[in-house]
């Protein structure tokens, strides 16, 4: 029996856009619970003063610092290794065997689950290479977190400049490295900075690769070396020691505040150099 | 014509065989292009004119999988010899592609990009150059006061031009075109025609068509190509009006292709 188009057409316009809604029912429904919980607790003071008794009065202003801290770290270590390495493997190489395996263990990494890499930092940069429940193990680990989306996201990215400007480039004299610096990379921008945005707000919600890593101290960091507490580590904390639900609340929503602040600013930020270029 | 006194070989192919992976995409090629003149390179789709045209400036190297045998000689030297620059030999033989494709910049920086690239960043000099590349490229009239502007803004066949300036702008002594006008309309055609036989007086061009009436209406030498072989390449004229090979004349008068 065959349905007529029409009712095909109605029925698809209904699944999909049912789908969406859903979605979107879902995202707000999170939000609107957490913030609803979360923000009667936030005020400057809770957000500037340091937490007394675990965090069952007081602020959360050493795990703000952490937050802050761990992901820029990351981001500093993981963009440049990430983005040379997509520029390495899209314009330096061709298609062959290694490339498809080194592709394909990128793919890999990107799905293992963080606390797998915990355990790798803990083992690694806090055992063996000595550097303690810390700053810097705890950025390290995020960055090899995260490295592998950074490299996906930017390769696609850079696979999306058209072939065309390329051929126009080297048809000019240009080098490989001229057209990459003159043409590739700012046409590829915007994917990249989507990839890295995306990575900003894993590893600034991510708890089982940073609790291993960074360990939990609620004092403020002096160095590098020293152990911190990140948001959502304090979040897990306090919720899961049953310390205070008000202030894991607290402590939520402003972690989803920051996490929308750093996309605006990010978008924001894009959208500039955007109509700059054109 | 009275300048075929002086004619001098610009670029010479010679037995020329060009394989991508295990097909013969070129079979032993033989022409002459010559200074100051048009030459035309026609055939029918995947006859191998535009591989033909990316062997002179080596546009096939960035070509996964080619392999090329025979030579290339661009005023008697060896293009495809281990010591030729590549990106010299880019600025030397530039390209005018099928689709305009101005990058997504400015005008201005559109016509600069190949002097950036050469290391040329004085703005004086800079400025003087643009000027002169986007009034050779017939440009400069409609673009002058708004040389900021994206050079995505222009319609089609300025873009092309702009293209064309963009290419000026380096120096070229070759300029190849692969089907140039295949994204215009008739008129801007024609305006990109009239520009190519006053681009003649300063620059050798090859081109690429799909179009025999554009063959025979701007160059002065045409090479006809069938499954990568080049079947006759002579003065236009003879071309089109008694070409000495059965298959050309097929071509010509419509009979294939």
């Amino acid at each position: 029996m065959r349905i007529h188009p029409r009712y095909t057409q109605g029925g698809a316009v209904a699944v999909l856009g049912g789908a969406t809604i859903l979605t979107l029912m879902i995202l707000v429904f999170i939000i609107f619970f957490i913030l609803e919980k979360g923000l009667p607790v936030i005020n400057l003071n809770f957000l500037t003063s340091n937490p007394e008794d675990m965090g069952r009065a007081g602020g959360i202003f050493p795990t703000l610092i952490g937050t802050i801290l761990l992901p820029l770290l990351a981001i500093i270590i993981a963009t440049p290794l990430g983005i040379f390495t997509s520029v390495y493997l899209s314009e330096y190489t061709k298609e062959t065997k290694v490339t498809k395996v080194i592709r394909f263990g990128t793919d890999c990494l990107a799905g293992i689950p963080s606390i797998i890499f915990g355990l790798f930092g803990y083992i690694f940069f806090v055992i063996t290479l000595g550097f303690g429940w810390s700053i810097i193990s705890g950025g390290l680990t995020l960055a090899v977190m995260i490295l592998p989306t950074i490299i996906r996201t930017s390769e696609e990215a850079i696979k999306s400049v058209p072939k065309s400007y390329r051929e126009v480039s080297f048809s000019l004299g240009a080098t490989s490295w001229q057209t990459v610096k003159k043409v590739i990379l700012p046409n590829a921008l915007p994917g990249i900075v989507t990839g890295i945005m995306l990575s900003v707000g894993r590893s600034i919600g991510e708890t089982a690769a940073v609790i291993f890593t960074a360990g939990s101290s609620l004092r403020i960091p002096s160095s590098v070396f020293d152990s911190t507490r990140t948001m959502a580590v304090h979040f897990y904390i306090l919720a899961r020691e049953g310390i205070s639900a008000e202030n894991a609340y607290g402590t939520a929503a402003t972690l989803i505040i920051a996490v929308l602040i750093v996309n605006l600013s990010a978008y924001w930020l894009m959208n500039r150099f955007i109509a700059k270029r054109s | 014509m009275e300048s075929k006194i002086t004619v001098r070989n610009k670029i010479e192919v010679s037995n020329l065989d060009l394989y991508y992976g295990k097909f013969q995409a070129l079979i032993s090629v033989n022409m002459s292009i010559q200074q100051n003149m048009i030459t035309a390179l026609i055939g029918p789709s995947g006859c191998g004119k535009s591989t033909l045209l990316r062997c002179l400036n080596r546009m096939n190297d960035l070509i996964h999988g080619v392999k090329i045998t025979g030579e290339v000689l661009l005023d008697g030297t060896d293009i495809y010899h281990s010591t030729m620059e590549v990106t010299g030999l880019r600025t030397r033989v530039g390209m005018v592609f099928q689709r305009p494709n101005p990058f997504p910049l400015t005008i201005y920086d559109n016509v600069v990009y190949g002097l950036r690239v050469a290391g040329i960043r004085n703005k004086k000099e800079s400025d003087e150059i643009a000027e002169k590349s986007l009034k050779g490229a017939w440009l400069w009239d409609q673009v002058k006061d708004k040389l900021d502007h994206s050079a995505l803004e222009l319609p089609l066949d300025q873009q092309q031009r702009l293209c064309i300036a963009r290419l000026l702008a380096v120096k070229p002594e070759v300029i190849l075109m692969d089907e140039p006008c295949s994204a215009l309309d008739p008129i801007a055609t024609m305006k990109i025609e009239e520009l190519m036989l006053d681009l003649k007086k300063d620059y050798t061009i090859t081109i690429v068509t799909h179009n025999m009436q554009q063959a025979s209406r701007v160059s002065d030498y045409t090479g006809y190509m069938l499954l990568g072989e080049m079947i006759e390449f002579s003065d236009t004229k003879i071309i089109f009006t008694r070409p000495s090979k059965k298959l050309t004349e097929d071509y010509i008068s419509g009979k294939y292709g």
